[in-house]
């Protein structure tokens, strides 16, 4: 005999709302944020439409160039960033072979996106765990909401930015900044209250002003811990940029999108393998300049 | 430009969240341990009463907890005081507005650290020059005005090291250079040596003295060791709890302990180093007999003198040449060694 025979029925199954009301709830807001979002919609587009002109330039700078120009400028960023020349080799034979395969296009794309979202992310980010650093208050509520971004699975945010901006790159480009920019935000700000309070007090004791004590100081020691955020980002974006290709941004995404649809086993790999490249050579890249930017700390008098 | 004395009046700091509201109780008597208990809030320091001699050094002493490092920190006000005043040239440092008090600390304090406190990321040079950037001093008049003071405290050559790449002596050369830079009448060092090892503390109370000589800066000193505060202090004060215990002079301090507690603490001191030898001399008797020796002389130099003229008397002299007293080698060592009755209430 089961418990709930002689349980009253409330306790077995959970007493919810009933269906109509909830309907009902649920249409109403739907329906409120479709309004709102058509009323402003002159508004909202003129406002992305910077973003736009940014992203189409950029990429098809990088899609029309000729192709060696584009990978002896990236070989070039990659070595005078990382002055490592296995880092650099790594990254010519990887670029060769995603122009062997014919991804060289779908790669240029995906490139421009992830450069412009990593560029917004950073613009957005830093000033945001700078407040962050600053006050316990703003700490304080802006976590959760940073908490929020980082655990909502990506597809449900897509909703929202598909209705208020419609489908294209700039929505995706939106949603690759609200997935990216979390890591930018917490590293800024866990970086900036790591400064040694030694060093802040001396600081104090010259008669430096807050934004000379930001400027001399907190950013130069927390610049490490904001390196990483940069690369995190970086690699958050990538991650996204698959995702977000189901609201109709290009490149390797669309391709990996479009093998799952067909099952294409090897160009999803592919692809996907393409993206693994890029993202390797990002984070190699960016570490290793992070690394430099540290020398002075390296050479402990022994 | 002549330094002014900094004048501490009924200075007060209790820690904690509502500190105004206990400074009449903690006047009326309530201790530190009660205030502590009962209420949650920490004495920091009570009633504070020093006058800082200008262009002299002022050497506040005490053990861990006993508050000196917040006392230091009242003079260029990185911490607020509770009640009470810090007066230099006239103005209540507690009382500046906030670009006042910038401004006060660009030019007038300048401050050395316990643990050095330099930007890891910038060379010795770019540390030294830190203070007078912040001020907007031109970066070639800066650096050349950081240049003289690196050569005057030994980095000559190391100029383009970074912090990590020199040892902690080394490190605190930097942090001195850095105060130095700043030209400012007031320094502040806050245990400056004491992360020091013994013989590089030596060295670099040496470096400051010899820099106090021509510079007469109104110097505060923060120490825990006794030896440290005899040797750079002209003036001492004592701290225990947050409370003045005694001050005065190394020799008063010496000589005339106030209490049990500052007995002990000079119950091993070189006492040959401290006392002076007008402090013991004799009237003079039948005329100047034996060596001279200058007034100011400390009993070990006396006996030095005395012994390399081999004589067991000798005569102190004042500025002019002219004898004051009389001594002899029974009264120098008996200056010398610590009195029975010290040893015993120590003990």
């Amino acid at each position: 005999m089961a418990l709930c025979d002689v349980l009253p029925g409330f306790l077995c199954k959970f007493p919810a709302f009933d269906e109509a009301s909830i309907r009902m709830a649920r249409k109403t807001v739907d329906d409120g944020f479709k309004a709102i979002v058509r009323s402003y919609i002159d508004l909202i587009d003129a406002a992305v439409q910077p973003l736009q002109w940014f992203l189409n330039y950029l990429e098809r700078l990088f899609v029309t160039s000729p192709w060696p120009i584009i990978l002896i400028l990236m070989l070039a960023i990659v070595y005078f960033g990382s002055r490592n020349i296995r880092i650099t080799i790594g990254t010519a034979v990887s670029m060769l072979a995603i122009g062997l395969l014919g991804l060289w296009n779908d790669t240029m794309v995906t490139l421009a996106m992830v450069t412009v979202c990593t560029l917004i992310a950073i613009v957005i980010g830093i000033p945001i765990g700078i407040m962050m650093a600053r006050s316990d208050r703003v700490q304080s509520f802006i976590n959760p909401i940073l908490d929020v971004m980082q655990t909502m699975p990506s597809f449900v945010y897509l909703i929202p930015v598909v209705m208020i901006f419609g489908i294209g790159k700039v929505p995706g480009l939106i949603a690759v900044v609200i997935y990216a920019v979390p890591p930018m935000i917490r590293l800024t700000n866990l970086g900036i209250r790591l400064v040694d309070k030694e060093v802040l007090e001396a600081a104090d004791a010259f008669g430096s002003s807050g934004w000379q004590k930001l400027k001399n100081v907190q950013m130069p020691l927390a610049l490490p811990t904001i390196m990483a955020g940069i690369n995190q980002t970086i690699m958050m974006s990538l991650a996204m940029v698959v995702v977000a290709s189901m609201v109709g941004v290009g490149g390797l995404g669309k391709n990996v999108l479009q093998a799952i649809n067909n099952q294409f086993f090897t160009v999803g790999f592919l692809n996907g393998f393409a993206l693994v490249a890029i993202a390797i050579i990002f984070d190699r890249t960016s570490q290793a300049y992070g690394r430099r930017l540290q020398k002075h700390s390296e050479v402990i008098h022994g | 430009m002549a330094s002014h004395a900094i004048e501490v009046k009924n200075l007060y700091k209790i820690f904690g969240p509502n500190g105004k509201a206990y400074v009449d109780a903690v006047k009326k008597g309530l201790g530190k341990a009660e205030l502590n208990e009962k209420h949650g809030h920490v004495l920091g320091l009570q009633d504070i009463n020093i006058s800082m001699p200008a262009g002299g050094v002022m050497v506040v002493m005490g053990l861990s907890g006993s508050g000196k490092s917040t006392l230091i920190r009242h003079i260029n006000r990185l911490i607020d005081p509770t009640a009470g005043e810090v007066l230099y040239d006239g103005v209540d440092v507690c009382k500046m507005n906030e670009n006042d008090l910038r401004e006060f600390r660009r030019h007038k304090t300048a401050m050395v650290f316990q643990k050095f406190a330099l930007l890891p990321h910038r060379t010795v040079i770019e540390n030294t020059v830190y203070g007078l950037e912040i001020q907007g001093v031109a970066a070639d008049a800066s650096r050349k005005r950081a240049q003289g003071w690196i050569e005057r405290v030994g980095l000559k050559g190391f100029e383009n090291h970074y912090p990590n790449q020199l040892s902690g002596g080394m490190q605190q050369r930097v942090g001195l250079a850095r105060a130095l830079t700043n030209d400012a009448d007031i320094l502040l060092m806050d245990e400056a040596y004491s992360a020091l090892d013994p013989l590089i503390r030596v060295d670099m109370q040496t470096v400051l003295l010899d820099l106090q000589k021509e510079l007469k800066k109104t110097v505060v000193f923060i120490t825990h060791d006794l030896d440290e505060a005899l040797r750079l202090g002209d003036k001492i004060a004592i701290l225990r709890d947050g409370k003045v215990v005694q001050q005065g002079t190394g020799q008063e301090i010496v000589l005339n302990p106030a209490d049990d507690y500052i007995t002990a603490f000079v119950k091993e001191v070189n006492r040959g180093r401290v006392i002076h030898v007008e402090t013991i001399m004799h009237p003079l008797g039948a005329g100047p007999q034996g060596v001279p020796v200058a007034a100011g002389t400390a009993l070990e130099g006396a006996a030095r003198m005395m012994s390399a003229a081999r004589s067991t008397t000798a005569h102190v002299v004042d500025a002019n040449g002219k004898p004051v007293g009389a001594l002899d080698l029974a009264t120098i060592i008996t200056a010398m060694v610590t009195p029975a009755d010290h040893q015993q209430k120590a003990a």
